[in-house]
C-alpha cells in the first residue's frame, strides 16, 4: 500500500480506435435491425489490454483481503480460501454446464448438489436443506416465508409477530419485515444471553417466528437454547437458527438438537467459499421434517439411482432466485467438506473456538472484555474505559491497526456493547499470528495512553486517510459522468 | 445545548411551537447532537393528516437512522424544501432555519404529553 | 484441514486459557449434545479431491454439448485476462469494503460498475448489484411499490418465467398482487389495456421485458409511455440479456423509471446456474429507496479523492426492520468480472459481439425456417433467440437431439401450456455455422421421423429423459 498517487478511472484513459480484437468485425447493426431500436451511442471507452490489466493490478494492490493479512473481522468468519476450491470450480465440466441441461446430462452436478446437502442435513441435525438461497440474508427471508406459508396451511392467520434478540444480526429484523411480519426486540440478560423469561413475557398465540443466532454476537453460548425452543414450540412458534456463527459448532453439537425448525447457513464463512468483495455467497436454508413441503423450489432428490430437480412441490413458496443454486460455490464447500470429513469439521470449531479463547486472555490484559468467560468462535472487547481516559475510540483503534497490517475487527456491533470490538480469529490462523496482533493491538493501547493524538491520526500508512462520509451521504457521487454531461446524481 | 422557551418539547426529542392554528414541528438541538451529521430527511407530503405521536417520517445520520414522530395533530400544510439541498441546517439550526414541517391544527388538537423547556432540560438530563 | 496448530501449540494454547482440553471449550448442556454419529463425505486428500470432482465433471455430457440453450443464461466468450485479474487474491478473499482506507481498490471497481450500468442503461444512478435478475425485478417492485403506497403490479407475462415466480415468492410476503399483460400474435407484449388499466392509479409499476423471454424486443411506445406517465406508474425494464444493450436504445429512452437486469453475459460463467449478477438502476428520484450497497466518491482528511460505501442509513445493519430491503452481500465479485469485461470489450467490441449474436441467430433462423415442418412462432425483431414451432411436443423433439448431442433449446410448454410445440433456441458469438449445420440436419431428421410415426405412442419418448 505504498502508491499514495490517486487512481484515474478506467474511463478517463480510454481513446476511440484502442480496441481490443476479441470478436469478429461483423456487419453494421442496422443490417439486422430498424433503425428506431438500436442505439444512437455507446459512451463507453476502448482501453488496450494491457492498460486494463495494469489498471485492474493496481485496484487489486489497494484492496486488502485476507490472502494479504490477518482478517479478525467478527461474525464474518474469515479463514483461509483453499485455492482447490476455485480449481474444482473451475473445471470445464461444471463451469460451462447451462442451468437448462436436462438433468440426465448434468447428473454430476446434481449428485454434487445431492452430497452437500446431505452432508449438511447431518452436520446440522436438519431434514433437509434447500440450496436455493444466494445469501444467508435471503434464506431468512425464505425461512420466514417459509413460517408464513406454514402458519396458513394451519389457518393460523394471526400469528404476525417475530421475537429477535437485541444481538442479532440487522439481517434478521429487516427480513422479517418484508414478510409482512412485526418485529420484536427483546433485551439481553447481564450474562449476555437471551432471557427464558423475557422469551416466555412475549410469546402467545400472535408468536410466529424466534430468530437465535448461537453462539450469539457477544460469542456466547445460549445455554438455555433447549428451554427457549421448548417454550416456543409449547406456544406455538417456530424457532429460527441464523447460522452465521455455525464455526462455533459445526460438528460439536447441532441446531437441530437444540429444537430449531429453521436454520441458515452461510457457506461464505464456515464453509471457506471466498467472500470476493461482498459476495457472491451462497445461503443454505435448512429445515425440519414438518417444513420440507415449503422448501423452495427446486430440491435435489435422488430417484432410483439417478438425480433430479424437483420443481413439482405444491406447497412450496417458490423459487428465491432466478437459477437453482450459486452452484459453483455448492462445489466449492463440497471439495471443503471432503477435505476435513466429519472428523476434520469438528476440530475445525474446536481450534476456531480455541484461537478466539486465546486472543480474549491475551487481550484482556490490556482492553476490557465485558463478558469475561469461556467463549465460543469470537468475543467482545470494549473501548469504552480507554476512551474516557485517552479520548481514543473503537474506531480510531481499527484504524490504528490498519496501520500495522492488519484488518480491523468488527466495530460498534451488537450494538449492546459500547465502543465495541468484535473480534473472530478462526481456526486458519496460526499462534504466531495472533501473539503479532495481540503484539500490535497492545502497542495501539500503550500509545492511546501516552500519545493519544498519535491513534487519532491513524491510518496515515494507507493510500488515502479516514473520508469524509457526510460529505458523501450529503452530496452523493456515485458514477463517473463523460465530459459532455455535466448533470450530477 | 438551551432549549428555547415557548416551545413545546415531546418524549421523543421533537419540538412544536405553536401560534394560532399553525404548529412548527422541529427535532431539538439534543437530537440532532445525538445523531450526529444529518444526511438526509424524509417529511411527510403536504396535505397529509397526521395523528399526534405518529410516525411520519425519518432522519437519517451518517451512521443512525431516527424515526420522526411528530408532536402534534391536523393536516401537514409545509414542509421545509430547503432541507432536501441542505439537510445540514437541522444540525446548524436545528430551532430556527433547521424546522421540518408545519401543521394545521385539526380542532381536537392535543398538547398533553409535551413538555415545556424546563421539563425538558430535566429530561434530557435524565436520560 | 487448513489448521496450523501443532500439538505443542494446542498444548500451550489450552494452558493460557486455562482449561485442560479443547472438549471443555466447546461443553455444552447434556440435553443439546450431539448424539448421533455424523454421516458426511469422506476426508480425502487434495490429490483425491481433484480426482472426484473431475469424476464429477465427467458425469456432465451436456456441459460439452452442442447447445442453444439461452433464456435467461448466455454462453459468451470472457477473455482470459478477466480470470487473471478477478482471480488475484486481494479481489478473492476481500470481505464488504467497510475498512475504506485498505478498500480502494475495490471502492474504485464498484464505482466504476455503477457507472458502467449507468452508461448501459442510460439511467442516473446503480448500485453495486444485487443477487440476480430474478431478484433484481422483486427489489425493484418493492422499490415502486414503497414509493408510490399502491398494492398492485403489473408484469408482462412475456417476462422470464422464472423472474415472474420470484417476484410471486416476494410478493406473498408482502401480499401484493400481480396481474399480468397478455403475449400478442407478433411476440411482443399486448398493451392494448395498458392504458385503461393504469388509469386506475393502482398499480406500484408495469414490468416490461426488453428483449422479450422469447428473444423479442418489447418496448412500450410512446401511447404506452404516455399512459404510465399520466398515471404515476413507475416503468421496470428488465433486461435478462444485458449484452443486447450493446445494441439496442437504453431503457432510459423508452420510459424506464427502474432498470433491473441480469449481467450474468459479461464474462460470467454459466455454472449450472450461479453465481451470477443482478443489476439496479434508475432515475435520481428512486436514489433513497434503491436496495443494497452504493459507492461514492469524497475527500480524505487531506482534500485527496477516494471512495466509501455510502448512503448505509437505508440498509438493513442500520435501519433493521425499517430498511429498503435484508440485502446483505451484493456479488462483488461477478460485478467486478463484468467490470472487467466491459473495459476490455470497449464499445467497439460490445458492438461486434451484439453484431455476431444477431448475425448467428439470423443464419439459426434460416436454416430453422428452411426445415419442412419447423416454422418462427414470432414476427416480431428480436436479438438473440428465437422461438421454433416444431408442430410436435418440444419435449419430444428435444428428447430426440439430446439423443443426436444436440441440447436444442428450452421447451416453452414448461411455462407457456399453449406454446408446447415451441422451443426457445439462442445462438451467440459461440455458436458456429457448423453447430447450426449440425442441429438443421438433427431438426430435419427429428420432424421426419415424427411425422411417419406420430400415431406411436408418446410414452416411448418419455423414457429417454429417465
Amino acid at each position: 500500500m505504498s502508491d499514495h498517487t490517486a487512481s484515474p478511472l478506467i474511463f478517463e484513459s480510454g481513446q476511440d480506435g484502442r480496441a481490443n480484437r476479441y470478436f469478429e468485425r461483423g456487419k453494421g447493426l442496422d443490417q439486422f435491425l430498424p433503425r428506431e431500436v438500436l442505439r444512437a451511442d455507446l459512451p463507453i471507452p476502448d482501453n488496450s489490454e494491457m492498460d486494463v490489466v495494469r489498471h485492474f493490478t493496481r485496484l487489486s494492490q489497494r484492496t486488502f483481503g485476507i490472502d494479504v493479512g490477518f482478517y479478525p473481522l467478527g461474525s464474518c468468519t474469515m479463514k483461509y480460501n483453499p485455492r482447490v476450491n476455485d480449481a474444482m470450480a473451475n473445471l470445464p465440466g461444471l463451469r460451462d454446464l447451462h442451468p437448462y441441461t436436462p438433468d440426465a446430462q448434468a447428473q454430476g452436478a446434481l449428485r454434487i448438489m445431492w452430497e452437500l446437502e446431505r452432508s449438511l442435513s447431518s452436520l446440522f441435525g436438519m431434514a433437509a436443506f434447500s440450496l436455493n438461497p444466494s445469501a444467508g440474508a435471503h434464506a431468512e427471508l425464505a425461512a420466514l416465508l417459509i413460517a408464513k406459508a406454514y402458519f396458513k396451511s394451519r389457518g393460523e392467520t394471526k400469528r404476525d409477530k417475530v421475537i429477535v434478540p437485541d444481538t442479532a444480526h440487522g439481517t434478521n429484523p429487516a427480513s422479517a419485515a418484508m414478510c409482512g411480519f412485526k418485529v420484536i426486540s427483546l433485551k439481553s440478560d447481564k450474562r449476555g444471553r437471551v432471557s427464558v423469561d423475557e422469551v416466555k413475557k412475549v410469546l402467545g398465540d400472535d408468536t410466529a417466528v424466534v430468530m437465535m443466532t448461537n453462539p450469539n454476537t457477544l460469542g456466547l453460548f445460549e445455554d438455555h437454547v433447549h428451554e427457549i425452543t421448548r417454550a416456543v414450540h409449547g406456544a406455538g412458534g417456530l424457532c429460527y437458527y441464523d447460522g452465521a456463527n455455525a464455526n462455533a459448532l459445526m460438528g460439536n453439537a447441532r441446531p437441530g438438537d437444540m429444537g430449531f425448525d429453521l436454520m441458515h447457513l452461510n457457506l461464505h464463512k464456515t464453509f471457506t467459499i471466498p467472500h470476493g468483495g461482498g459476495g457472491a455467497g451462497s445461503g443454505p436454508l435448512g429445515v425440519a421434517k414438518h417444513l420440507v413441503d415449503f422448501l423452495p423450489t427446486p430440491y435435489v432428490r435422488k430417484k432410483n439411482d439417478a438425480f433430479v430437480l424437483d420443481f413439482d412441490m405444491p406447497k412450496s413458496i417458490g423459487p428465491m432466485r432466478s437459477f437453482w443454486s450459486n452452484f459453483a460455490h455448492i462445489v466449492r464447500a463440497l471439495a471443503y467438506v471432503y477435505a476435513n470429513g466429519a472428523e476434520g469439521l469438528t476440530k475445525v470449531s474446536q481450534l476456531a473456538v480455541l484461537n478466539a479463547n486465546y486472543l480474549r486472555v491475551k487481550i484482556r490484559e490490556f482492553l476490557e472484555t465485558p463478558y469475561d468467560e469461556i467463549c465460543r468462535h469470537e468475543f467482545v472487547a470494549s473501548a469504552q474505559a480507554l476512551k474516557k481516559e485517552t479520548g481514543v475510540r473503537a474506531l480510531d483503534i481499527a484504524k490504528a491497526l490498519l496501520d500495522r497490517g492488519y484488518m480491523a475487527p468488527t466495530m460498534y456491533f451488537p450494538l449492546i456493547v459500547p465502543e465495541c470490538l468484535m473480534i473472530e480469529p478462526t481456526e486458519t490462523e496460526s499462534k504466531e499470528t495472533l501473539d503479532a496482533f495481540v503484539d500490535a493491538l497492545r502497542d495501539i493501547v500503550e500509545t492511546a495512553k501516552g500519545e493519544p493524538e498519535k491513534i487519532l491520526a491513524a491510518p496515515i500508512t494507507t493510500v488515502v486517510g479516514r473520508l469524509d462520509e457526510t460529505r458523501a451521504a450529503r452530496e452523493p457521487d456515485l458514477r463517473w459522468r463523460p465530459r459532455s454531461s455535466p448533470a450530477k446524481a | 445545548m438551551a432549549q428555547p422557551d415557548g416551545l413545546l418539547y415531546s418524549k421523543e426529542h421533537e419540538w412544536v411551537k405553536i401560534d394560532g392554528e399553525t404548529a412548527t414541528v422541529g427535532i431539538t438541538g439534543y437530537a440532532q447532537d445525538s445523531l450526529g451529521d444529518i444526511v438526509y430527511v424524509e417529511l411527510p407530503k403536504a396535505g397529509k393528516e397526521v395523528a399526534q405521536f405518529a410516525a411520519v417520517g425519518v432522519v437519517e445520520s451518517v451512521k443512525a437512522v431516527s424515526d420522526l414522530f411528530t408532536p402534534i395533530g391536523g393536516e401537514v400544510t409545509e414542509i421545509n424544501t430547503g432541507l432536501e439541498n441542505d439537510p445540514a441546517l437541522v444540525n446548524r439550526e436545528p430551532f430556527e432555519g433547521g424546522w421540518l414541517f408545519k401543521v394545521k391544527l385539526s380542532g381536537d388538537a392535543q398538547t398533553s404529553g409535551l413538555m415545556s423547556a424546563a421539563d425538558y432540560e430535566n429530561f434530557t438530563k435524565e436520560s | 484441514m487448513y489448521t496450523p496448530h501443532t500439538e505443542r501449540d494446542i498444548a500451550q494454547m489450552l494452558q493460557t486459557v486455562g482449561v485442560d482440553s479443547l472438549d471443555a471449550l466447546l461443553r455444552v448442556p447434556d440435553a443439546v449434545k450431539l448424539r448421533e454419529k455424523l454421516e458426511v463425505v469422506p476426508a480425502l486428500p487434495e490429490t483425491g479431491i481433484v480426482s472426484r470432482f473431475e469424476e464429477l465433471a465427467r458425469m456432465n455430457p451436456g456441459a460439452s454439448c452442442i447447445s442453444f440453450l439461452g433464456a435467461g443464461s448466455y454462453r459468451h466468450y470472457a477473455p482470459p485476462a478477466i480470470s487473471a485479474l478477478a482471480m488475484r487474491g486481494e479481489f478473492l478473499t476481500a470481505y464488504t469494503p467497510y475498512q475504506a482506507e485498505v478498500s480502494q481498490g475495490y471502492l474504485q471497481a464498484i464505482y466504476e460498475w455503477q457507472t458502467y450500468i449507468c452508461l448501459l442503461t442510460g439511467m442516473d444512478i446503480a448500485n453495486a448489484s444485487v443477487y440476480d435478475g430474478a431478484t433484481a425485478l422483486a427489489e425493484a417492485a418493492i422499490m415502486a411499490l414503497n414509493e408510490n403506497g399502491r398494492q398492485k403490479i403489473l408484469v408482462s407475462r412475456a417476462i422470464h418465467p422464472n423472474y415472474r415466480a420470484v417476484l410471486k415468492t416476494y410478493c406473498d410476503g408482502l401480499d401484493v398482487t400481480i396481474e399480468e399483460l397478455p403475449v400478442a400474435e407478433d411476440g411482443t407484449t399486448d398493451l392494448g389495456e395498458l392504458a385503461s388499466l393504469t388509469a386506475t392509479k393502482e398499480y406500484a409499476c408495469v414490468a416490461l421485458q426488453s428483449p422479450n423471454f422469447f428473444g423479442v424486443i418489447d418496448t412500450p411506445g410512446s401511447a404506452g409511455q404516455a399512459a404510465l406517465k399520466e398515471s404515476g406508474t413507475v416503468l421496470v425494464a428488465v433486461i435478462a440479456e444485458a449484452m443486447s444493450l450493446g445494441a439496442l436504445q437504453p431503457p432510459s429512452q423508452w420510459g424506464a423509471g427502474i432498470v433491473t437486469g441480469e449481467a450474468q453475459s459479461f464474462g460470467v460463467p454459466v455454472a449450472y446456474g450461479g453465481p451470477y449478477v443482478g443489476f439496479i438502476a434508475a432515475t435520481k428520484e428512486h436514489l433513497r429507496r434503491i436496495p443494497g450497497r452504493l459507492a461514492g466518491k469524497t475527500v480524505d482528511s487531506n482534500g485527496k479523492e477516494g471512495y466509501v460505501l455510502t448512503l448505509q442509513a437505508r440498509e438493513q445493519h442500520i435501519r433493521r426492520e425499517r430498511a429498503t430491503s435484508n440485502i446483505c452481500t451484493n456479488q462483488a465479485h461477478c460485478a467486478l468480472i463484468a467490470t472487467i469485461y466491459l473495459a476490455l470489450v470497449g464499445k467497439t467490441g460490445l458492438r461486434d459481439v451484439a453484431a455476431a449474436n444477431l448475425q448467428r441467430t439470423r443464419e439459426l433462423a434460416a436454416a430453422v425456417e428452411s426445415i419442412d415442418g419447423c416454422s418462427l412462432k414470432f414476427s416480431a425483431p428480436n436479438f438473440n433467440e428465437i422461438v421454433v414451432c416444431v408442430h410436435q411436443p418440444a419435449r419430444h423433439a428435444l428428447a430426440k437431439l439430446e439423443q443426436r448431442g444436440i441440447l436444442g433449446g428450452v421447451d416453452l410448454g414448461r411455462y407457456y401450456p399453449e406454446y408446447d410445440n415451441c422451443i426457445l433456441m439462442a445462438a451467440t458469438e459461440m455458436t458456429t455455422s457448423r453447430d447450426i449445420q449440425t442441429l438443421a440436419k438433427a431438426l430435419h431428421e427429428v420432424v421426419h421421423v415424427h411425422t411417419s410415426t406420430r400415431s406411436g405412442p408418446a410414452a416411448s419418448d418419455e423414457t429417454v429423459n429417465v
